[in-house]
């Protein structure tokens, strides 16, 4: 590479003085200005900065949320209305952080997929995908502690439906749901520990995983569209031919994609901040009320394709246990996708046509399962979701075979092209 | 929690399925526009007239909706019925036990318009019918058993309900609400009354948003700025990546 910036000796002035104390210069060129990413990444990377920059977002924004938000059951829902009207730019602050957690899950699943697109999971990264997925598990239980906060009747009565999935637990079900509420029902104590969890142990739990996430990859590098490995054939400095550093190439690069992902944010933040009903639901807007369910009860859009499969699987034995067990074990199979893909190349362009039409599949289940989480569970939905469920784990429980013998085209040795 | 709430409750949500149950019969679109002052100025008037004495809008200022809806600060003493203070809310003249009046406690309605829509608002205001087996003499055709007597009576007049007859699936015949029609004239024409319940709707959309329309014209300008910096970011990154090859 050209440009590669050549070390000048040890810094000097302030920076010299702190690189003598602390690796300042040392983790910037390590992490940054000589972190050598490979210069063919596409479309699809740019969701895992995009991600970082939800995360900030929703940080700052949770900051100053919390500043004017009443945990208490009493006066909740009348805080976030004050937050509303009254606090300056409460408004923009409180839209940034809803619309922020639906970007989020958008940005996250799209950062997930392109895993699934070029291979991104599998050897030496199984540690980082694990990581990802732990992040991910995380941050269902952040947004759904969130949720609750604003305390108008979806919050209520989403808090009642997920908070007893607890109670299809043998023996111990209906004290391990009261142990969770700290009350008989979801009340005030439910409030004041998911508020706890939501601005303190979650945010915590999830800045340490992206941080070791971080850590893991700039460990092994970053995979690419091409899923082949730059650093088997480096110049003479020992960098990759096929690598660039990190910056000023890709912080440049991002930043177009940052902006492009600002426009798209303002634009339902200014024009559609209910986003029609989906990121804001429109029962949310009346007050919690115990007496008074809403018509149809379902979970914010990103949580539908797994209530889906919760509410396809038919009670059994005196038991609704099943439905909770696949719920489960949906998320939890994502974190063996690495050793459930047995392909001997890791992306898309090489693989043979099963594993694309097997993907499509496993995509399409996957929004049809959201799709059918929205809607009340009669009509064709019920089966629609039970036939998604069954295409969901076929995806990955057969993977170790249709990934092994399926034919893959050859592997270049050096990557293709660069946007 | 008392015995009452709760049949009150069982009540609500029996009047919910019932609603469901009516699913068929479609909104009325209210056509309004939160950036017409003048109609939000009459809906303020016609709010205070006719609704304030029952229902509240507790999250909304006097003071804030003199401003966003210029309304001299002079003037808002004729519209401060239970207040005399503009920074108060918009409360009702409405004693807190009023649910033994009514079966329930008229409620707020600062948020009405995000949790319901203004369509469904306009259609209820419009959606009165005789029904003699009621408390107050009338239903409703988009809330079946609703609480609330036609209180805009003397302007729409009366009207009767429609019925047909739909064969169940035992083949014997059932009578299904369709809709109303006018029965005895009020004071208004009827394009008269639906502008003034449009007026009403449409402030009970500004009330549960009063920042709505400057969002919207403040979104324009970001829109602007961050494409203008979407368009420099780009030319930098070109710039940046021209030795890459």
């Amino acid at each position: 590479m050209a440009l590669a910036p050549e070390s000048a000796g040890p810094a000097k002035g302030l920076i010299g003085w702190i690189d003598a104390r602390f690796p300042l210069t040392k983790l910037w060129k390590e992490q940054v200005s000589e972190y050598y990413a490979p210069k063919n990444f596409n479309f699809w990377y740019y969701f895992g900065v995009l991600s970082l920059v939800v995360l900030a977002i929703q940080l700052v924004t949770g900051i100053f949320l919390t500043m004017n938000y009443k945990p208490s059951s009493a006066e909740a829902f009348s805080s976030i209305e004050y937050i509303m009207r009254d606090v300056e730019w409460g408004w923009l602050i409180r839209y940034m952080h809803s619309t922020g957690a639906s970007a989020f899950f958008i940005v996250i699943y799209l950062h997930m997929f392109r895993a699934l697109l070029y291979g991104s999971h599998r050897k030496p990264r199984e540690l980082l995908w694990i990581f990802g997925c732990l992040i991910f598990l995380l941050l269902m239980a952040e947004a759904f502690m969130g949720y609750v906060l604003p305390w108008g009747n979806m919050s209520y009565w989403g808090a009642q439906v997920i908070v007893s999935i607890f109670s299809s637990v043998p023996i111990v079900g209906q004290s391990l749901v009261d142990w969770i509420r700290g009350d008989y029902y979801i009340a005030d104590a439910t409030l004041n520990r998911f508020f706890a969890l939501h601005v303190a142990a979650l945010p915590l739990a999830l800045i340490f995983l992206v941080i070791a996430h971080l850590m893991a990859l700039h460990e092994v590098g970053s995979n690419n569209p091409d899923g082949i490995e730059i650093k088997k054939h480096k110049d003479a400095k020992g960098h990759p031919l096929d690598g660039i550093p990190f910056h000023p190439y890709y912080t440049v690069k991002d930043t177009v994609g940052i902006a492009a992902f600002l426009l798209v944010f303002c634009a339902v933040i200014f024009f559609a901040p209910t986003f029609g009903g989906l990121f804001l639901e429109e029962p949310n807007f009346a007050p919690a009320d115990p007496l008074q369910t809403p018509p149809h009860i379902a979970p914010v859009w990103y949580f539908t394709p797994y209530y889906a499969m919760l509410r396809a699987v038919p009670s059994f034995a005196g038991t609704q246990i099943w439905g909770v067990l696949v719920l489960g074990a949906a998320v939890v199979i994502l974190f063996f996708l690495p050793w459930l893909d047995r392909s001997p190349v890791n992306s898309i362009r090489y693989r043979g046509p099963i594993y694309k039409v097997m993907l499509a599949i496993f995509v399409a289940s996957f929004i049809t399962l959201g799709v059918c989480g929205l809607k009340p569970p009669s009509g064709i939905y019920p089966m629609l979701a039970r036939i998604c469920t069954v295409l969901y784990f076929g995806f990955f429980l057969l993977m170790p075979w249709y990934t092994k013998y399926e034919s893959v085209k050859p592997v270049p040795e050096r990557v293709t092209g660069h946007a | 929690m008392h015995k009452a709430s709760i049949l009150i409750a069982v009540g609500i949500f029996c009047a919910g399925t019932a609603w469901c149950e009516e699913g068929d019969i479609a909104l009325q679109t209210s056509g309004t526009d939160i950036k017409n002052i003048e109609s939000l100025q009459r809906g303020a008037r016609n709010f205070m007239n006719y609704c304030s004495g029952c229902h509240s809008l507790k999250y909304l200022r006097y003071n804030r909706m003199a401003a966003d809806l210029q309304i001299p600060e002079s003037e808002l003493p004729n519209l401060m019925f239970t207040s005399d203070k503009p920074f108060d809310g918009i409360n009702s003249a409405m004693p807190a036990d009023a649910e033994g009046w009514f079966g329930r406690q008229p409620p707020d309605l600062s948020l009405l318009a995000r949790a319901r829509g203004p369509d469904y608002i306009y259609s209820f205001l419009k959606g009165f019918y005789a029904d003699k087996s009621r408390i107050w003499g009338v239903n409703n055709l988009y809330l079946q058993n609703a609480a609330m007597p036609h209180v805009l009576y003397q302007l729409q007049g009366s009207q009767k309900p429609v019925f047909k007859n739909v064969p169940d699936s035992g083949g014997s015949a059932r009578m299904v609400l369709t809709g109303v029609e006018p029965m005895t004239p009020g004071a208004m024409k009827p394009e008269e009354y639906d502008q003034f319940v449009r007026d009403i709707v449409n402030f009970l959309d500004y009330a549960a948003e009063p920042i709505k329309a400057k969002r919207q014209s403040l979104g324009v300008f970001v829109m602007l700025f961050l494409l203008v910096f979407f368009v420099l970011a780009y030319l930098m990154k070109k710039e940046y990546w021209k030795d890459v090859h």
